[in-house]
């Protein structure tokens, strides 16, 4: 299992392109940490996650 | 009346923060990226609490749609807001060391032009602009502390907005979901009370506070 955002997930095998889609959010407005380190944006096809990670994805939302 | 002098300014603010407080707020460098309703507001909280250096950036100058909620006058309708800003900045702390960028940011000059600074904030209004920012911060500076704003828009309750520790260097204000749409606009107290998270939030890391 995964910790994604503070709740267990089945994303087991999963990259973080594809969590990001089945999240349904765009590549472009989010930043994604796994344990602890920012997944650069150049690898969210290469990243894949595994049993025991945590995933924090921050979405943006417009306004300042 | 002549303005008081750095010992005058610097001697009231130890009287009100404590002289170890102001020690470390005066040594301490933030840069402020995005100077609309965030932006502005959090300069402005800074300054006032005596921080030693600001770096001050933004691309845009002061449009008639901004006065809503930013810290901009009519008659500074059209100048660069970094210059804008920077007049009202000296004479609230004329003491403060302020460096003014008129420059867009993005992937390729975020590392030369936030280098200096120990705390980066982000106070852009456009979600696509704040994710550039905070993933090319956090992959440039991974020991720099970093604080965002994310959803602030619309006449939701103040008490919705928070300031939420995501990693060790990187925490987020906002309620996380209020988007800017059509109708749902930004209104000054709640943009504020962001801003004043993300200013709050700035002084508690200088003075040694990780926590939220």
């Amino acid at each position: 299992m995964v910790k994604v955002n503070g709740e267990l997930s089945q994303a087991d095998g999963l990259s973080v392109s594809a969590l990001l889609e089945q999240l349904g959010y765009s590549q472009l407005r989010v930043a994604v940490e796994l344990n602890e380190q920012i997944v650069p944006r150049s690898q969210y096809d290469s990243t894949t996650l595994s049993d025991g990670d945590t995933v924090e994805v921050v979405r943006f939302v417009g306004g300042g | 009346m002549p303005i008081p002098s750095y010992d005058q300014m610097y001697h009231a603010l130890a009287q009100r923060h404590g002289a170890e407080l102001q020690e470390k707020f005066s040594a301490a460098s933030v840069a402020v990226c995005g100077l609309g309703g965030l932006g502005s507001n959090i300069a402005i909280h800074l300054a006032r609490a005596g921080i030693g250096t600001l770096h001050i950036i933004d691309f845009d100058c002061v449009d008639i749609s901004n006065l809503n909620r930013q810290q901009y006058f009519p008659d500074q309708l059209g100048m660069p807001k970094s210059q804008a800003l920077s007049g009202t900045l000296s004479r609230i702390a004329p003491y403060c060391r302020i460096t003014a960028h008129n420059v867009k940011l993005n992937e390729v000059n975020v590392p030369q032009l936030l280098a200096d600074s120990d705390i980066i904030i982000e106070a852009f209004d456009n979600a696509e602009a704040k994710a550039m920012l905070v993933n090319t911060v956090l992959e440039s500076f991974p020991d720099k502390f970093l604080i965002a704003g994310s959803g602030m828009a619309g006449m939701g309750s103040a008490n919705s907005i928070v300031t939420r520790k995501v990693t060790d260097h990187f925490f987020l204000c906002g309620d996380g979901v209020s988007d800017v749409s059509g109708d749902m606009g930004l209104v000054a107290p709640r943009v504020a009370v962001c801003a004043a998270h993300q200013a709050h939030m700035a002084l508690r890391i200088i003075a040694g506070i990780h926590d939220v």
